[in-house]
């Protein structure tokens, strides 16, 4: 099946990217060993210990990169991605039913010694399988079908995750919407559920009105952008908005607090013109065919549907210890003892670390069990204290090379089906790395997902390296016959 | 298509990098700029060894100690730093078992990456004698040492519900008294060590180390200069007298229910018995008790004395007494009748065969239920007032001016202030205009909605012996260092003249000193020369048998003690509550009793098996 011909390995592989995730598995596997440095291991290779056996994974994982570039070959993906991805999907519902409880999620196979995660091949298969049905010549993603389809692909194993309370997992699948963003999804969508997001921690950490202010300044500036012109109207509804901005503050200051007006709460006089303003703009952008006027409208209903579910959502439906992460970050609770305590430890740990860092092995937050998971989901700490601000801009930098790479390989690419999978791998490294550090600094919530090819694990490392590999696979074997 | 691609394609990587910078950012702020996390990692790596200061000693009124503390020793081990040893040696030494020893070594051994360097607490409270030979042995046991611990003692039991116990704090503590307590710190939780928690505790100190990257310790901080050394805590002078407390100890024993007595001219609690209590034996280690404590159907955590809502029975009389004479719908000479209780339409408030009619002085000395009935009837239809809620809501603030219906504001913790009807309550469950005296006529002799404390009753006998004003009740004393509120000096003031206090006062005289067989309802209280005065209550209990009350106060002209008796279901005032109340104020009196077969009957007396547990 191998074919070593043609332009050879030394032309066809991209050697950038495999340089860069061999230095990242280094970088991992070191500051592993540092991370666990204080429980004694005789030498980076103690197999007693997490670096020796991390030292077996990566030597596994240049095992399954060897087969997938040398032996697989690259066509099988493509016409096995269906079964594989239906099979994956059995894993994922069966392991909730088989596994032990982990923390409160049901997602590791235990077989003895070896325990694996479904959800970590998962990423695998439905990569392949949203790049098998968008690359068919007849897709197109605007048509409803198949929009349904693709939604159908990514939210299956998605909700199946959060069914094993695996809600870090199940996040990264959002990172496929900018591979459907790619393939011609509206770029409204992906606007939209950038303000939906903004408008719920506005509700929450402001105010409903600020929310719905905020809202409505949006609208109105799309509404300029999409007819090219302020006009007097324009100029009107900005006045207005900024009177209703100040509303608060008048009301305040002009009457007694006991009367009608004060009482007369200023999101109710906002609700009441909106509601009143509603028909008018549905009608008009009906006979007029101005479609901004029509998705204006829609987009206010549902933001104020969603400005006034947030308590709601964020009250009943999200789980204790989700709505506790989310106000420590938020800072609505200061908790350093209890949520914030990982998250704060670990601010430390990076904070202390300064320009260059303490150096190797002489880190004290990470090496005394201060930060907690520290070789797992934590291990940017170690990068952080012991390297410094450039050992992270260099790891960051390492990251951002990589996803860079793979995406002006995919785009260089002419099979749709091997760019499409190279924007999935993109994807699926960025969501990891951005929630991952950013939960490691505070700009996320705590949401247990590993650092790819730095954070301890054989599951995550052999999923990375597979995921990684075939789009190496895939790409080699464009070069080599065109 | 292509060149849309390419579009977005320069979108995404403008995004890659612009969340890339977000990162960078972050990083560069925390790492760079901001000093806070420096300063913080700086305390990570320093050890502060805490010091924790000595507990106050608490004191009774007479300088005898009623708290102090003892020396214990812990049992420290580092794991880490243990060499092999003869276990049967440690285990001798310790008196404990090997066995023991072997399962703590194991458990360490399974735990010893989330150890680490820490050391643990092996073994918690052994006696200095044990440590001592420990101590001579210990270069054999590398890895161990001690840790002196002190703990609370207790040389007299004054009962636990007094006293309160002192326990390691938990979350909710430390979370309702932030930046002042930390995990493994202790604080008093009930009693006085609750109430005075914040003077007996003291201050702790520190002793900084820095210690290497193995987490080992290398030296004092800067040479000790940053040290600081514990201050112990400030002693406390109670207002309790030891010996009272314990006479009163020996009292209640076996019976379920509450004494309390009070100096009235200071509002000084002398003794404060809640029974069945938690044993003192058992207070310096709780948590060791704490399950068969807990498990106790008769709750001797539930502090009786300033928690429990009694009904307080006929010694309620004497409130609507004092109201009707200030009112002026009652005066010395008014009589009514009798007729084995007061009769309205077919229904009967009964009482208890004597003459008739009386008047006030034999009302209360007899304890007649159909006087008082005509005493707060008159007081409710008072045409002075627009209807019957105005004359109720009226009554409601004369009572409530005995400190009853509301919290007295004493210094013990947890004190409640049971409940006093008003019309609104009656208007809601009967509705406006649906009730009348005769629907409340049970109030006349403080059953119904009438709820007090035993300390709320203890104050209205030291009211009645003031002639109408108290102190509030308190259990600490202003000494050297530790001041008490201004408000327990003041005197409050009911809504009753002095010269009426006189009059009910005259009938509480009688009802203990008019000699037997005249009627009057406590002469088994009666001591000759002490003047007591006093009034019998028996309220009903709707678990069992009535619940005996007295309150009373002596001597008459300068009354120096004040005492409420509650013994829940042990029948009429007289039969346990008067005698009870009385052998106390003798011996507070006297220092001994004329009475010892009286006192052998209290004492033996177990009424335990009356009272149905909660």
């Amino acid at each position: 099946m191998g074919n070593f011909s043609d332009r050879g390995v030394k032309q066809s592989i991209d050697w950038k990217l495999v340089i860069s995730y061999l230095l990242l598995i280094i970088i991992g596997w070191v500051n592993i060993y540092a991370s666990i440095h204080s429980e004694g291991p005789a030498s980076i290779f103690d197999f007693n210990f997490r670096c020796g056996k991390q030292f077996v994974w990566i030597l596994t994982s240049f095992v399954l990169a060897a087969v997938i570039l040398f032996v697989i070959n690259p066509q099988f993906w493509e016409s096995a991605s269906l079964p594989m991805y239906l099979f994956v999907l059995g894993l994922l519902v069966v392991v909730i039913f088989v596994s032990k409880d982990v923390k409160g999620s049901h997602s590791w196979f235990e077989f003895g010694p070896v325990k694996f995660q479904p959800a970590e091949i998962s990423k695998i298969t439905t990569s392949l399988l949203l790049a098998t049905l968008m690359s068919q010549t007849n897709y197109r993603i605007t048509r409803f079908k198949d929009f349904l389809m693709t939604a159908i692909v990514i939210g299956v194993p998605m909700l199946v995750i959060l069914a094993e309370s695996e809600t870090g997992s199940a996040l990264v699948y959002a990172g496929f919407i900018f591979v459907m963003y790619r393939e011609g999804f509206s770029g409204w969508w992906l606007f939209s559920i950038f303000l939906a997001i903004l408008l719920f921690i506005l509700t929450l950490t402001a105010s409903p009105y600020v929310s719905l202010l905020v809202l409505i300044g949006v609208l109105m500036a799309i509404g300029v952008v999409c007819t090219g012109r302020m006009g007097v109207i324009g100029w009107v509804n900005l006045a207005a908005l900024i009177l209703f901005c100040l509303m608060p503050w008048i009301l305040g200051k002009v009457t007694a607090p006991e009367s009608f007006l004060a009482r007369l709460k200023p999101i109710y006089i906002l609700i009441g013109i909106c509601v009143c303003a509603l028909p008018y703009f549905l009608i008009k952008g009906y006979k007029d065919r101005r479609m901004h006027l029509t998705m204006s409208a829609l987009g206010l209903i549902a933001g104020i549907a969603l400005i006034f579910s947030t308590d709601f959502i964020f009250n009943n439906i999200l789980q204790d210890h989700q709505r506790k992460r989310i106000e420590v970050l938020l800072g609505m609770k200061e908790d350093p003892a209890g949520v914030g305590y990982n998250v704060n430890q670990s601010m430390i740990a990076i904070g202390s670390g300064g320009l260059t860092g303490k150096g190797f092995l002489n880190g004290t937050q990470t090496t005394f069990g201060f930060v907690p998971e520290q070789s797992t989901d934590f291990i940017f700490c170690t990068v952080g204290e012991e390297w410094g601000f450039l050992g992270c801009f260099i790891v960051i930098l390492l990251y951002v090379y990589l996803i860079w790479r793979i995406i002006v390989d995919a785009e260089k690419s002419r099979e749709a089906f091997t760019r499409i999978y190279g924007y999935c791998v993109a994807a699926c490294i960025f969501m990891h790395l951005f929630i991952n550090i950013g939960m490691t600094i505070g700009l996320m919530p705590v949401i247990g997902i590993p650092l790819p090819l730095l954070s301890y694990g054989g599951s995550s490392l052999w999923a990375f390296t597979v995921l990684i590999f075939i789009f190496i696979a895939l790409y080699r074997q464009e070069k080599k016959y065109y | 298509m292509t060149t849309e691609g390419n579009n977005r394609s320069r979108v995404m990587l403008i995004g890659l990098v612009v969340v890339a910078a977000i990162l960078l950012g972050k990083l560069f702020y925390i790492q760079i700029i901001e000093d806070k996390y420096k300063i913080n990692a700086s305390n990570n790596s320093m050890v502060y060894d805490i010091i924790y200061p000595t507990r106050g000693i608490i004191y009774d009124r007479n300088g005898k100690i009623i708290v102090s503390n003892k020396v214990t020793y812990d049992i420290l081990v580092t794991p880490k730093e243990v060499t092999p040893f003869d276990t049967l040696m440690l285990a001798a030494t310790l008196d404990i078992s090997p066995d023991f020893i072997r399962d703590k070594m194991a458990e360490y051994e399974r735990n010893r990456k989330k150890i680490g360097y820490q050391s643990i607490v092996m073994l918690k409270q052994i006696k200095p004698e044990t440590y001592m030979k420990f101590a001579e042995l210990q270069y054999n046991f590398p890895g161990f040492r001690g840790q002196v611990r002190s703990i609370r003692d207790y040389p007299v039991n004054a009962g636990g519900n007094l006293l309160g116990y002192v326990s390691e704090v938990d979350q909710k503590y430390i979370e309702a008294h932030p930046d002042e307590y930390r995990p493994g710190d202790y604080a008093g939780k009930t009693g006085i060590e609750a109430a005075r928690e914040k003077d007996l505790r003291g201050e702790k100190g520190y002793h900084i180390y820095l210690r290497n990257s193995r987490n080992q310790i290398e030296r004092p901080y800067k040479d000790g200069e940053m040290d600081k050394e514990a201050v112990p805590g400030h002693d406390i002078v109670t207002t309790i007298d030891a010996d009272l407390q314990q006479y009163g100890q020996q009292l209640m024993q076996n019976k379920v229910g509450s004494l309390v007595a009070i100096e009235p001219k200071t509002g000084e609690i002398l003794s404060l018995v809640s029974s069945p209590g938690v044993d003192v034996s058992m207070l310096a280690d709780i948590s060791q008790h704490y399950n068969e404590i807990i498990k106790d159907p008769h709750k001797p955590m539930f502090n009786r004395a300033v928690q429990a809502p009694y009904p307080p029975g006929s010694v309620f009389k004497l409130v609507n007494g004092l109201i009707g004479l200030q009112e002026g719908t009652l005066n010395t000479e008014m009589a009514y009748p009798c007729n084995h209780g007061y009769h309205f339409g077919n229904h009967k408030l009964g009482c208890h065969g004597h003459r008739s009619p009386l008047k006030l002085e034999e009302a209360i000395m007899m304890s007649c239920n159909g006087f008082f009935c005509y005493v707060l009837k008159n007081i409710l239809e008072n045409r002075k007032y627009k209807n019957i809620d105005e004359a109720l809501d009226k009554w409601h603030d004369y009572v409530q001016s005995f400190g009853f219906g509301r919290k007295l504001g004493s210094d013990f913790p947890a004190e409640l202030g049971g409940t006093l009807p008003t019309s609104n309550l009656y208007n809601k469950r009967y509705g406006k205009g649906g009730w009348k005296f005769t629907t409340i006529i049970s109030i006349s002799i403080g059953q119904g909605e009438v709820g007090v404390t035993p300390l709320q009753i203890a104050n209205l006998a030291a009211t009645v012996a003031n002639r109408g004003w108290y102190k509030i009740p308190h259990i600490v004393k202003a000494s050297e260092g530790v001041e008490i509120e201004p408000q327990y000096y003041e005197r409050q003031y009911t809504m009753v003249d002095t010269t009426n206090f006189k009059k009910v006062i005259k009938g509480m005289w009688r009802a203990v000193n008019n000699g037997p067989g005249t009627g009057c309802t406590a002469a088994i209280a009666e001591v000759k020369g002490l003047d007591i005065c006093g009034k019998t209550g028996t309220a009903q209990n709707p678990r069992g048998a009535d619940n005996s009350v007295f309150i009373c106060f002596a001597p008459m002209d300068d009354p120096k003690i004040a005492v409420a008796a509650y013994v829940e279901n042990a029948g009429f005032g007289a039969t346990w509550a008067a005698p009870i109340a009385s052998l106390l104020i003798e011996k507070y009196l006297n220092g001994e009793t004329s009475r010892p077969e009286l006192e052998k009957r209290v004492m033996d007396g177990n009424l335990m098996s009356r009272v149905k547990a909660y």
